[in-house]
C-alpha cells in the first residue's frame, strides 16, 4: 500500500493538464488522478497551478551587516510566501562576500533557517571595489559551492578586471553576473534620465550608462568564450544588445525584475523614494520591449533584486533615499499582471523563466526540474483566479519598502514545498525554520 | 489652494490672482504705513536648509508686513546640519504649531514631501528645492515683465521672453517656463546643449544655442547664474569662453528692441552671464525684481493662509 504526505487533487499542470500530484519521501510520488493509497493531507486544488518551485538568482538577504533591514531567515520567509525554494544572496554585505569564510556563514544560516536554499553569490572583486579579484576559487571549492559571481550594487567598470574575471571562472564552469552601470555616466543619478527626470530636477540615469556595459562585455564574454549574465537588465536599447549578442551565439543570459516589467519613472513625480530602485524605473517603451523581450526569449528569467531598507531610508527626501525595493512576495503575482493575463507567457513558460532557467544559470541541483515522479518535491501551488491586496505592513519581510502598497494583484499563492515539505500554507510560514 | 509647491499647481486664472494681489499688495507697501493686520497671530517658519539670505529676508519681510509671527530655522548651527531628517524637523515645527512653512533645501522635492506627508497640517510654500522649482521666484519674474510690458491685460500674451544659461540646474527656468508660457508668453531657453536637460522636447519653449540669434527678438532677456563649478564637471571648457558666448555684454544689449529688460535671479556673477555695464544699464530691472518679491510673497502667504485673494480695489 502506498502512501502520501500531501496529494493536490484535481491540480493543473503548467501546460494546463489537470491531475493529482502525490508527494512523499520528499519526492514527487505520483503524477496521476487515480492515486489510491494512504495520504496524510489532502488539498484541494481545483483552480490552482502547479509549478517547480521558484528560484531567484538575484535578492538581497542582507546578513551579516544589516539585520536591521532583512536577515537570512526574514528573507526565507518572504520568499517561501513568494513561492521560491531557493534564492541567491547578493554579495554586497558587510563584511562582503569575497571569502570562503563569509559564503559559507550565508550558506549556513539557509541551511539554519531551512524554508527554502540559499546560495550564496560571491563578490567578483575585493570589497567590491572592481579593482583586486576576490578569492573566487575559494569560493567555488568552499561548502557553498559557489558559481555565480557579482559585485551587484556596483559595476565591475574596468575593462580588463572584467576580462580576467570572466576568463577565471572558466576553470569551473561559473558565471559573472554583472550589475551594467558605467560609474562616470552616472555619479549622483536619481532616475531615469528623460521627460520625467527633466521636469523633476532628479539627476538622470541615461540608458546608454546600462547599454555602453552590455555591448562592451558581451564582446569580453565572446572574445574569452565564457559564460556572461546580465543582472535587471531595463532597457530596449540593452535588449536588442542581447538580440543581437544571442543571435551571434554568445554565452549571454540576461534577467528583468518584476518592477521594471510593471512600474515607469512618472511615478517618481511623487517623490516617495519608495520607487527609487537602481537601475531606475524606466518609461513605458522600456517596459514593453522587457515584456515582449521575456516573452521571445531574448530575456531569459525574472529575477527579484528584492532590496530591503529600513523605514528611515525611505522616510526622507529622494536624494537622500536609498536604492531599492522588496520584491519576493509579490514577484509571482506581477508576473502574472504584467505577461500571463495578457496572453505573453503561459504558465510554462514561467516555469521556465522563474524557476528552470534561473537554476540551470546558477548551477542549482534539484532546483528547476521538470514535474515528474521522481522529481525533488520544490513547488509551488499557485491560484491564478483569486487577487489579493499587498499591505506593507502584513509583509513577511522585515523591511516594508514594497512598491505595490494598496495595489490588488492577481494570483495567491496557496501552497509552497520545499523538498517534500510545506513551507508555506495560505499565509502560515512553516515553523520547522531552525530544524 | 493650501500649498504652493510647484508652477504646475496652479491655473491661469490663479497665478493672475497672485500677481493681482501682489499689485494691491504694492500699494500698501508704498504708503507711510507698510503693515498689515491680516496674518496677526499666524506663525510662518522659515526652514532654510540651504544658504539663501535674499529669498529669506525677502519671505521674512513678506510675513512681516502682513504682522505675522516669524521663526527663522536656517541650516547653519541648527538641528539640520546635525543630520536631523526633514521628517523630525517638521514635527518639530507641527508641535510648535506653525501655520505655514517656507522651505528652502538643497533636494529636489523636499517642499513636495513635506507637503504629502502626515508630519505637519500647515501650508507648505517652497522657496527653492534643489534643480525642481523656485515658484515665488518666477511669480515675481511675470509680476516684474507683466509691470514693465504688460499690454494692459492681466497676462503676459504677446511678450516674448528668453532665458539664457544653466537651464540644466536651473529651478528659477524650470518654475519660470511653466509660468511665462501659462500666462501667455513665448518662452525661448539658450544654452549650451551640456547645460540643457535631456528630455526637454515637450517643455513648452522653444531651444536656441545662438544667443545672438535670439537677442534682437525679445522683449525679455533673462540671464541666469552659472556657478563655477560646473567647469570642474566639463560642460563648458572654460569662464572666457562661456561669457563669449551666452554672456550678456553692453554690445549685446544694443542689439536688444527697444523697450525690452534685463532680468537676473541673482546673485550675479557680474563679468562671466552678465557684464557690470548691462547689470546697471536702463535696461535692467535687477533691483526692482527684489522689490517686488516681497510684494509677491505677501500675496502668496495672503492666498495661501487669508483664505483667497484680495479683491482688487480693496483695502
Amino acid at each position: 500500500m502506498t502512501t502520501a504526505d500531501y496529494l493536490l487533487k484535481g491540480i493543473s499542470l503548467p501546460d494546463g493538464t489537470k491531475t493529482d500530484v502525490a508527494i512523499a519521501g520528499g519526492l514527487i510520488s505520483s503524477m496521476s488522478s487515480d492515486f489510491k493509497g494512504e495520504v496524510k493531507v489532502v488539498i484541494d486544488a481545483k483552480d490552482c497551478v502547479v509549478l517547480p518551485g521558484l528560484v531567484d538568482l538575484h535578492t538581497h538577504l542582507r546578513e551579516p551587516g544589516r539585520e536591521d533591514a532583512e536577515t537570512v531567515l526574514s528573507g526565507s520567509r518572504a520568499g517561501v510566501k513568494g513561492g521560491f525554494t531557493a534564492v541567491s544572496a547578493m554579495a554586497n554585505t558587510s563584511p562582503v562576500a569575497d571569502t570562503a569564510g563569509v559564503v559559507e556563514q550565508v550558506y549556513r544560516l539557509g541551511q539554519e533557517a531551512g524554508l527554502l536554499d540559499v546560495f550564496p553569490i560571491g563578490a567578483v572583486t575585493q570589497g567590491l571595489k572592481g579593482e583586486a579579484l576576490s578569492e573566487i576559487g575559494a569560493m567555488a571549492d568552499s561548502v557553498a559551492r559557489v558559481r555565480v559571481f557579482s559585485d551587484d550594487g556596483n559595476c565591475v567598470s574596468d575593462p580588463l578586471v572584467m576580462r580576467r574575471a570572466l576568463e577565471y571562472i572558466k576553470k569551473f564552469g561559473g558565471v559573472i553576473a554583472q550589475h551594467a552601470q558605467d560609474p562616470r555616466m552616472t555619479v549622483g543619478s536619481q532616475m531615469n534620465e528623460g521627460e520625467m527626470s527633466a521636469r523633476l530636477g532628479l539627476k538622470g540615469w541615461p540608458a546608454v550608462a546600462e547599454e555602453a556595459i552590455i555591448a562592451r562585455d558581451v564582446l569580453l564574454a565572446d572574445h574569452v568564450k565564457s559564460r556572461l549574465h546580465i543582472c535587471h537588465l531595463t532597457t530596449a536599447g540593452g535588449v536588442e544588445i542581447i538580440r543581437w549578442a544571442k543571435a551571434r551565439g554568445i554565452d549571454v543570459t540576461a534577467e528583468v525584475t518584476p518592477h521594471h516589467l510593471l512600474l515607469t519613472d512618472d511615478l517618481a513625480s511623487s517623490y516617495d523614494p519608495v520607487y527609487k530602485v537602481n537601475p531606475p524605473l524606466r518609461t513605458e517603451a522600456d517596459v514593453h520591449a522587457l515584456r515582449e523581450a521575456l516573452a521571445d526569449g531574448t530575456i531569459d528569467i525574472v529575477a527579484t533584486d528584492h532590496a530591503p531598507h529600513p523605514t528611515e531610508a525611505k522616510e526622507c527626501e529622494w536624494q537622500e533615499a536609498a536604492f531599492g525595493m522588496l520584491g519576493l512576495e509579490t514577484a509571482l503575482s506581477i508576473v502574472q499582471k504584467t505577461m500571463v493575463d495578457n496572453g505573453l507567457l503561459n504558465w510554462s513558460q514561467v516555469a521556465d523563466r522563474m524557476s528552470i532557467t534561473p537554476a540551470r544559470i546558477g548551477g542549482y541541483e534539484n532546483h528547476g526540474q521538470p514535474l515528474a515522479v521522481g522529481s525533488v518535491a520544490n513547488l509551488v501551488v499557485i491560484n491564478p483566479t483569486r487577487k489579493w491586496t499587498v499591505d506593507r505592513d502584513l509583509v513577511l519581510s522585515k523591511s516594508s519598502n514594497t512598491p505595490y502598497h494598496g495595489h490588488e494583484l492577481p494570483g495567491v499563492i496557496t501552497h509552497t514545498f520545499f523538498k517534500g515539505e510545506e513551507t508555506y500554507n495560505n499565509g502560515i510560514v512553516s515553523s520547522m525554520g531552525g530544524k | 489652494m493650501r500649498h504652493l509647491l510647484s508652477i504646475s499647481d496652479l491655473s491661469k486664472s490663479d497665478a493672475i490672482s497672485i500677481l493681482d494681489t501682489a499689485a494691491e499688495l504694492a500699494r500698501v507697501s508704498d504708503g507711510a504705513v507698510k503693515k498689515l493686520p491680516t496674518l496677526r497671530g499666524r506663525t510662518i517658519v522659515n526652514l532654510f536648509a540651504e544658504d539663501s539670505t535674499r529669498t529669506r529676508i525677502s519671505f521674512e519681510a513678506a510675513a512681516k508686513r502682513l504682522s505675522a509671527d516669524v521663526i527663522n530655522f536656517s541650516a547653519k548651527g541648527s538641528s539640520l546640519s546635525k543630520g536631523e531628517s526633514l521628517k523630525d524637523t517638521a514635527m518639530t515645527l507641527q508641535a510648535m504649531g506653525a501655520d505655514a512653512v517656507v522651505i528652502r533645501h538643497p533636494a529636489s522635492g523636499a517642499a513636495q514631501r513635506l507637503a504629502d506627508s502626515e508630519w505637519m497640517s500647515g501650508s507648505v510654500v517652497n522657496a527653492g528645492d534643489g534643480t525642481h522649482e523656485h515658484p515665488s521666484q518666477a511669480l515675481l519674474d511675470a509680476f516684474t515683465i507683466r509691470k514693465h510690458l504688460g499690454m494692459g491685460g492681466s497676462d503676459l500674451s504677446g511678450l516674448s521672453v528668453a532665458i539664457v544659461g544653466d537651464i540644466l540646474h536651473s529651478r528659477v527656468a524650470r518654475s519660470n517656463v511653466l509660468l511665462l508660457s501659462l500666462l501667455g508668453a513665448k518662452v525661448t531657453l539658450v544654452a549650451p546643449p551640456t547645460l540643457l536637460p535631456v528630455g526637454i522636447h515637450n517643455w513648452p519653449a522653444t531651444v536656441s544655442y545662438d544667443l545672438d540669434s535670439v537677442i534682437p527678438h525679445v522683449d525679455v532677456v533673462m540671464m541666469l547664474r552659472v556657478q563655477q563649478e560646473r567647469m570642474s564637471d566639463l560642460f563648458f571648457p572654460n569662464a572666457r569662453e562661456y561669457s563669449r558666448y551666452f554672456g550678456l555684454n553692453a554690445e549685446r544689449m544694443s542689439t536688444m528692441k527697444s523697450g525690452a529688460i534685463v532680468m537676473h535671479p541673482g546673485p550675479m556673477n557680474r563679468g562671466l552671464e552678465i557684464s557690470a555695464e548691462v547689470a546697471d544699464s536702463a535696461r535692467s530691472v535687477i533691483r526692482e525684481q527684489v522689490t517686488n518679491g516681497v510684494s509677491v510673497r505677501m500675496a502668496i502667504l495672503y492666498v495661501l493662509l487669508a483664505g483667497g485673494a484680495l479683491e482688487v480695489g480693496s483695502n
